[in-house]
């Protein structure tokens, strides 16, 4: 079976000339399905360019990058329709939840296999069926705004695993939550990365919940350096 | 799909119905502009129609009698009874003068007319025709003048024995219609102190007061004293009478100016309120712009507003004509709600306006086709803002 994310000599540069700044200089990662590995690091050290190349939203300069075994970047060359890609093959969740305020629950996580054409009937079917496995399904018609800060992270990821697919970026997904909250969420992440072999990267500052992964990138000054995590229970 | 628009306007509904009021109020101005100008067209149309005349003979050279003065002799009528096609003519006198009702001063245009003859009011709504050969008027309702109320012209009191609708001059002013030696007698004669001093000057001039010569002076005085001019002579020809024959030969043989219907026409519209249309015209243009200005700010802010959540659409995938037609949606709603509160406001306050407002029903298609179409334009900007919003700002850092 492939790595759900493989990642070799990638680079980012912002700028030209004496102005340029490498953001990235030559990442390397793998990360295997049904994996939740933690990326950290401080300020200014890559990790949001990180994600956004791995997200696909911005360009790599440099290196070659895989999903699933398939290439997405290589050296120049890249995958004509980013949108699609985005769509069906990488799950995002971030800080806070972003919800789209004026669907109810269903529909913001529905609307993602809504945009795959899907039908809508089997897309809101599909979110409830998610909505039940993170535990928010009795919350499936309810405004957004009528649930807790919890409840909508729990929505948020359900709306990242809905199209089920080989990698989920997580950005900071417990920074507004207390430590119950916190390692709630990442107890949820292990077990939907366990159940539908996704890969989960979780770009984390919080100290609650670093001693849960059990492989963690550090990136510092735009590389990074693997290290063992203690993997203790959530 | 979902439909995201109809959510988003659903999700906040108050706020889009009370920018939707806002916009719509903007909109009824507008629409009553036009209504104003249609009014006017159609006041001097129902001006036309409701005298009953085919021809309008008045002094040649002039385009009396609304747009310019003119007077003709009051027994011109005679001779144009004479002309091949003429079946019936009638004297017409027209004085816009103030009128004084309980204390307030009413604005009317006086009209002296013969009463079976074309120049009489076209129809009444309450009382009678006039009878009398004095001191009997019907009066427009716009006046506010009662059945049986006594009004006082210039030296005499009148009876109110009729009431028509829809009798205006081309200004707006209701008409009260009186007996046609009494109109001119209104518009022509002098108050007695005038009359006096005037005989006194006849008499002082020795080329009226001859010795020689008796009755002279008498005849003089007499003359100054009394009017034989009325302003226009209407005509109704006899069935399959050839009307720009009958001017013709009116123009040529008569030395006086015969107006056909569409002649009228052209000269209340193209000429008379000709200037006020463009008033009203540049005045519907800003309105038209400053409208689309309006909307186009309120989509732009009503999308800025929601940059984030345009930014994890993007992010997750919704294509860029997704968003697009989610903004168009909200502002072609945008204008629909605007048009219908517009429209419902100009129908509102249409009576309360002194002058007659005209909203036709083609205006009104072609303003909520205007009116969307300005929505799409205004939303441009809107939608050129959200197709720049980069996905990656849902990403932190």
């Amino acid at each position: 079976m492939p790595a759900a994310i493989e990642i070799s000599g990638l680079t980012k540069r912002y700028g030209v000339g004496d102005a340029a700044v490498d953001a990235l200089k030559g990442v390397d990662m793998i990360v295997q399905p049904g994996e939740v590995v933690g990326l950290i690091g401080p300020s200014g050290s890559g990790k949001s360019t990180l994600l956004k190349c791995l997200g696909a939203v911005i360009e790599p300069s440099a290196g070659r990058m895989a999903l699933a075994g398939e290439a997405i970047y290589d050296n120049g060359w890249q995958v004509a329709d980013l949108r699609a890609l985005r769509r069906d093959r990488i799950g995002f969740v971030f800080q806070a939840p972003y919800l789209i305020p004026f669907l109810d629950v269903t529909d913001n996580v529905a609307l993602l296999p809504m945009l795959a054409g899907v039908s809508n009937a089997s897309a809101r079917e599909r979110a409830r069926a998610m909505l039940t496995a993170l535990d928010v399904g009795h919350r499936a018609r309810a405004p957004v705004a009528q649930l807790s800060g919890g409840e909508q992270q729990r929505v948020a990821i359900a709306r990242a695993l809905v199209n089920q697919p080989p990698i989920i970026l997580a950005d900071e997904p417990t920074a507004p939550l207390d430590s119950e909250r916190a390692l709630a969420v990442v107890r949820i992440l292990n077990e939907m990365a366990q159940r539908f072999a996704t890969a989960i990267i979780v770009v984390t500052h919080d100290e609650k919940i670093i001693p849960t992964f059990r492989r963690i990138y550090h990136i510092r000054d735009g590389r990074t350096y693997e290290e063992a995590g203690e993997g203790r229970a959530a | 799909m979902i439909n995201l628009a109809g959510r988003d306007i659903l999700n906040g509904w108050g706020k889009f119905l009370f920018t939707g009021i806002g916009l719509g109020l903007l909109i009824g101005v507008t629409l009553s502009m036009a209504g104003i100008y249609r009014g006017l067209v159609d006041d001097g149309r129902v001006l036309l129609s409701n005298g009953g005349a085919d021809l309008w003979v008045v002094q040649r050279d002039t385009l009396g009698p609304y747009a310019e003065p003119s007077n003709v002799r009051d027994d011109a009528y005679r001779a144009l009874l004479g002309v091949k096609g003429v079946a019936e003519a009638g004297n017409v006198t027209y004085l816009t003068m103030q009128i004084e009702d309980q204390g307030k001063d009413v604005r009317v245009m006086l009209v002296g007319f013969q009463p079976g003859h074309p120049g009489e009011p076209g129809y009444l709504v309450a009382g009678r025709p006039i009878t009398r050969s004095h001191y009997e008027a019907i009066a427009d309702i716009k006046t506010g003048f009662r059945l049986g109320q006594r009004i006082r012209i210039r030296r005499h009191e009148y009876t109110v024995v009729g009431l028509t609708r829809r009798m205006v001059s081309s200004a707006g002013d209701p008409m009260v219609f009186v007996p046609l030696r009494d109109a001119q007698e209104v518009q022509f004669l002098k108050d007695n102190d005038a009359l006096v001093n005037e005989r006194a000057r006849t008499a002082a001039n020795p080329a009226f007061n001859r010795p020689g010569v008796p009755g002279l002076l008498e005849a003089v005085q007499a003359s100054q004293a009394s009017s034989r001019t009325v302003n226009v002579v209407m005509l109704r020809l006899a069935p399959h009478a050839d009307e720009a024959l009958v001017a013709s030969e009116i123009r040529r043989w008569k030395h006086l100016e015969a107006y056909t219907r569409a002649d009228m026409d052209d000269i209340l519209v193209a000429k008379l309120i000709a200037t006020s249309a463009k008033q009203i015209f540049m005045f519907l243009v800003i309105l038209a712009i400053v409208s689309a200005a309006i909307v186009a700010f309120i989509i732009y802010t009503m999308t800025l507003n929601k940059v984030r959540e345009i930014a994890v659409l993007k992010l997750i995938g919704a294509r860029n004509r997704t968003i697009a037609a989610m903004i168009l949606q909200q502002a072609l709603g945008l204008g629909a709600i605007g048009f219908i509160v517009g429209r419902t406001a100009a129908t509102l306050w249409a009576p309360i306006f002194p002058k007659y407002v005209l909203l036709l029903p083609g205006d009104a298609v072609r303003g909520a086709l205007l009116v969307l179409a300005i929505c799409a334009l205004a939303s441009v900007v809107a939608i050129r803002a959200a197709l720049r919003v980069d996905p990656a700002t849902a990403i932190g850092g």
